[in-house]
């Protein structure tokens, strides 16, 4: 665990005001504040970093004792206990973590968590001086969901523990890499009466070894024999929903490609549509001829 | 709509210890719906998180009312901008 410089995180001098210190707060604030950085995670842990600093220098007991003990931190309580033993007169910080009870989890986000150093040297929100942003509806919660594509492609239900409660969620079959759903009231117990936030779930779509996805298409290549693309014939073919025969018609192109139609994705909540699958051929040349198969080809090429 | 789906524009004013002249100016900017029922204001349910996101940028950051308004118009902008990303890299995947 690092030592925190707060007064660099700030950018402000080790005498600067209080004024001072709220005015370089309100700066960094406006540039790094979770509502102005929308889905930022490293603006958000740079809003962290800055409201821990805030919260140390802008209450006096906690700047007293971080000045006072500033890289030696480690051994403040040992300090505080040595001369509270020798009868001296000690009027400022109270010993961490005596308040206790604070429950950090509720601040899972918006510049919410404090740094394993202040936990260390404050005892959570010692001292009671944790400013929570306001809010009187519950905060939000959100989360991703890893999806094959296989289970993108399946209306399934998948159970979800959040915050200790176990919810059961219905992932309707087409969902998008990216796409996020919300589920409502389930984020955290709003205040005063306040309503829940809500859960937002974003769904992350792997990537398939067989099939490119685009929108509801999707898209495979398939190797061709040489013999096939030039006489016709038949191929299989994988779909998501098992192997389908292919006609191939003769004299086919390297690169042609051909729709199945309704053999791709499902539509988002629109039961029945299907968007189509595209195979690309690619096709081989055989390798390793025997000489009767290179005279073979030598006579096909003179008759041109 | 219930009630159980509207806030009194009082509660929440003073919950936030806001004036009711926030909240009227924000809905003077078309940038919050109130519904009235017997002369009283309330705030739909649905509002409630923009809302509290633009009472946060005024009292946290000390953004004026039409400070607020410009980055609500703005944010909402990234947000569209954002997904429309969203599906181009979505479509991209499908070239690599």
């Amino acid at each position: 665990m690092a030592f925190v410089d707060y007064y660099k995180i700030l950018g402000v001098e080790k005498t600067a005001s209080e004024k001072d210190i709220k005015n370089a707060y309100r700066k960094l604030a406006r540039k790094y504040h979770p509502d102005l950085n929308p889905n930022d995670t490293e603006a958000n842990k740079k809003f962290q970093e800055i409201n821990e600093a805030n919260e140390v220098l802008t209450d006096a007991e906690k700047r007293k004792k971080y000045d006072q003990y500033g890289e030696n931190w480690q051994h403040a309580d040992a300090y505080e206990q040595a001369r509270q033993q020798q009868g001296r007169s000690y009027s400022g910080y109270q010993g961490g973590g005596q308040q206790g009870g604070y429950n950090f989890e509720q601040f899972g986000e918006d510049g919410g968590d404090f740094s394993e150093f202040f936990q260390s040297m404050f005892g959570g929100a010692a001292g009671g001086g944790r400013r929570q942003q306001a809010r009187y509806r519950g905060q939000d919660f959100n989360a991703q969901l890893q999806l094959t594509l296989q289970e993108a492609a399946q209306t399934h239900k998948q159970t979800l523990t959040v915050n200790g409660k176990n919810i059961r969620i219905t992932i309707p079959a087409g969902v998008e890499n990216g796409q996020t759903i919300k589920i409502a009231r389930h984020g955290s117990p709003g205040v005063n009466g306040g309503p829940a936030g809500d859960l937002y779930i974003t769904f992350m779509v792997a990537d398939d070894v067989r099939f490119k996805r685009r929108g509801n298409d999707l898209l495979a290549t398939v190797s061709l024999d040489l013999y096939t693309a030039i006489l016709g014939g038949e191929i299989t073919a994988d779909t998501l929903t098992g192997q389908v025969k292919v006609k191939v018609k003769p004299e086919t192109q390297n690169g042609t490609q051909v729709k199945l139609k309704g053999k791709g994705m499902p539509v988002y909540k629109k039961d029945g549509d299907f968007g189509d699958m595209y195979l690309t051929y690619n096709i081989q040349i055989p390798t390793n001829l025997t000489n009767e198969q290179i005279e073979l080809f030598k006579q096909l090429a003179n008759r041109k | 709509m219930t009630t159980e789906q509207l806030t009194p524009v009082n509660e929440f004013c003073s919950y936030h210890r806001i004036e009711y002249t926030v909240i009227s100016t924000f809905h003077d900017a078309g940038l919050l719906e109130l519904n009235t029922i017997d002369q009283v204001s309330y705030i739909p349910v649905y509002e409630l998180p923009r809302l509290e996101r633009m009472i946060r940028l005024h009292t946290e950051l000390g953004i004026n009312t039409e400070g607020v308004e410009a980055i609500t118009h703005l944010l909402e902008r990234i947000d569209m901008m954002q997904q429309e990303m969203q599906v181009l890299r979505n479509r991209l995947r499908s070239y690599e």
